[in-house]
C-alpha cells in the first residue's frame, strides 16, 4: 500500500509531463507555441502575488518575533494534540478560506522553519493544496452574475473547509506516519 | 476580514513584542519577511511558467473536453435540476476538468460563464439556485490533482522529495469534496424551495411580514 501510494507520488509528474506533449503533437497541435502563450501567464500570476506575499510574511515574521505566535500556540497545544494535529497548523485554518496568497505565505513560512521534510510542513502543505479560498471563490462566482443572497452556500464551503482540514491532517499521519 | 486579521497580528507584535522587550527582533523580522516574500514569489515564477504552459497545451490539445466527457455522467447526477443539453452543462463539466488539472487560471473563467448559465434558469435572479451551490461547493473544495504551487515551494526550500505530497492531498482533496457534495445535498433537502417574494404576488399588493414584534413602550426596562 505504501509503496504504491510512494509509486503514484513518484509518477504522477513525470508521466503528465511526458504525456501532455505527445499527445497534443499527435494532434497536430503547434506544441511550442501553445507553451509560450500559457507560460505568459504563469509568469503575470507568479508577480502579481508579490504583493501579497510581502505583506502577510511581514505580519507573520513580526508575530513570530514578537512571542505572541508562541503564546497562542501553548494555549492551543494540548487542545489539539490528542487528535494528532500539529498546532503549528491551527493558524492555517483561519486563514485558508479568507485569503488564499495570505495562507501561501503562512505555509511557506512553515516550510522555512521546520524544513520542507518535517511533519509540519506536510501537512501545511497539503492543506493548502487540498483546499480552496472558499471567500475568493464566493465572492468572484457570486459577485459576477449579481447574487446577492448565497443562501447555504457559504455554510457549506465552510464546514467542507473544516473537514478538509481534519482530512488533510488524516492523510498525513497516514501515509507519512507508518513509512 | 482580511484587513482585520493583518492589523491585528501588526498591532499585536508590536505590543507583545514591547512587553517582552523584543521589539528590536520584530522591526527586523517585519524586513526579512517582505525579503522572503519577494524571493519565494520570485522562485515561483520558473514553475508557474512552466506548469501554465504545459497545462495551455492540455487545453489545445482537447484533454480538457476529453475528461468533461468522462465525467459526464458523475455531473448529470450532481445537478440533476440542470436540463442534461443545457450550455451551462458544458461549462460545469469544463470547470470541474480545468479544477481536476490543478488550472486555477482556466477553471475561473468557465466557472463564471457557468454561473452566468446557470442563472438563466433562475426564477430569481439574486438569489442563488441549489445548482449554483453545489458548483461553489465543488469549487470551494477544489478537486485537485497536482497542487503545482506548493511543489514549487517544497523544490525552492530543498525538499528530499518536493512531489511527495501529491498523494495525500488526493486523499484529502476526495475527503473534502466527498464532504462539500454530502453538506450541500443535506442543505438543498433541509432548504427546499427557494423563498417566494410575498411582493410578487399580484392578490397581495401591499402585504406585509406577518407577525413582527410589537416594538417596546418607550422608557421601559
Amino acid at each position: 500500500m505504501i509503496a504504491l501510494i510512494q509509486l503514484v507520488s513518484t509518477w504522477t509528474i513525470p508521466m503528465l509531463i511526458a504525456f501532455i506533449p505527445l499527445y497534443a503533437s499527435l494532434r497536430k497541435i503547434p506544441v511550442y507555441e501553445s507553451f509560450i502563450d500559457g507560460a505568459k501567464d504563469g509568469f503575470q500570476t507568479a508577480v502579481s502575488i508579490i504583493p501579497h506575499l510581502v505583506g502577510m510574511m511581514t505580519a507573520i515574521s513580526m508575530f513570530r518575533a514578537s512571542g505572541a505566535m508562541e503564546a497562542i500556540i501553548s494555549v492551543i497545544r494540548p487542545l489539539l494534540e490528542g487528535f494528532g494535529v500539529p498546532s503549528e497548523v491551527l493558524p492555517l485554518a483561519l486563514l485558508r478560506p479568507i485569503t488564499g496568497a495570505g495562507s501561501l505565505a503562512f505555509v511557506t513560512d512553515l516550510i522555512k522553519e521546520y524544513g520542507p521534510d518535517s511533519f509540519v510542513a506536510r501537512v501545511a502543505s497539503t492543506i493548502q493544496g487540498s483546499t480552496d479560498t472558499t471567500f475568493y471563490v464566493l465572492t468572484v462566482y457570486f459577485g459576477a452574475v449579481g447574487i446577492r443572497n448565497s443562501r447555504y452556500a457559504l455554510k457549506v464551503g465552510l464546514i467542507s473547509d473544516l473537514i478538509g482540514f481534519f482530512a488533510a491532517v488524516f492523510a498525513c499521519w497516514l501515509l507519512f506516519s507508518l513509512v | 476580514m482580511v484587513n482585520w486579521i493583518w492589523m491585528g497580528m501588526i498591532v499585536v507584535s508590536v505590543i507583545v513584542g514591547a512587553v517582552n522587550g523584543k521589539l528590536e527582533k520584530v522591526a527586523e523580522a517585519a524586513f526579512g519577511g517582505a525579503q522572503t516574500g519577494v524571493t519565494v514569489s520570485l522562485g515561483l515564477i520558473s514553475i508557474l511558467v512552466f506548469w501554465m504552459g504545459l497545462m495551455r497545451i492540455a487545453e489545445d490539445a482537447g484533454l480538457i473536453q476529453k475528461l468533461s466527457k468522462l465525467m459526464a455522467p458523475i455531473v448529470r447526477r450532481l445537478f440533476p435540476d440542470v436540463p442534461r443539453d443545457h450550455p451551462a452543462m458544458g461549462y460545469i463539466l469544463s470547470n470541474m476538468s480545468a479544477n481536476l488539472l490543478g488550472l486555477g487560471n482556466a477553471a475561473t473563467p468557465m466557472g463564471i460563464k457557468a454561473m452566468q448559465e446557470l442563472q438563466t434558469l433562475n426564477p430569481n435572479p439574486t438569489v442563488a439556485t441549489p445548482a449554483m451551490c453545489t458548483l461553489l461547493a465543488l469549487n470551494t473544495a477544489s478537486i485537485t490533482i497536482v497542487p503545482t504551487t506548493m511543489i514549487a515551494i517544497r523544490m525552492n526550500f530543498g525538499s528530499v522529495h518536493p512531489a511527495e505530497i501529491v498523494a495525500p492531498t488526493l486523499l484529502a482533496t476526495i475527503i473534502s469534496t466527498g464532504a462539500a457534495i454530502i453538506v450541500d445535498r443535506w442543505y438543498r433537502h433541509k432548504a427546499g424551495k427557494p423563498p417566494k417574494m410575498p411582493m410578487l404576488d399580484p392578490s397581495l399588493p401591499y402585504s406585509k411580514p406577518a407577525a413582527s414584534k410589537p416594538l417596546a413602550p418607550p422608557g421601559g426596562g
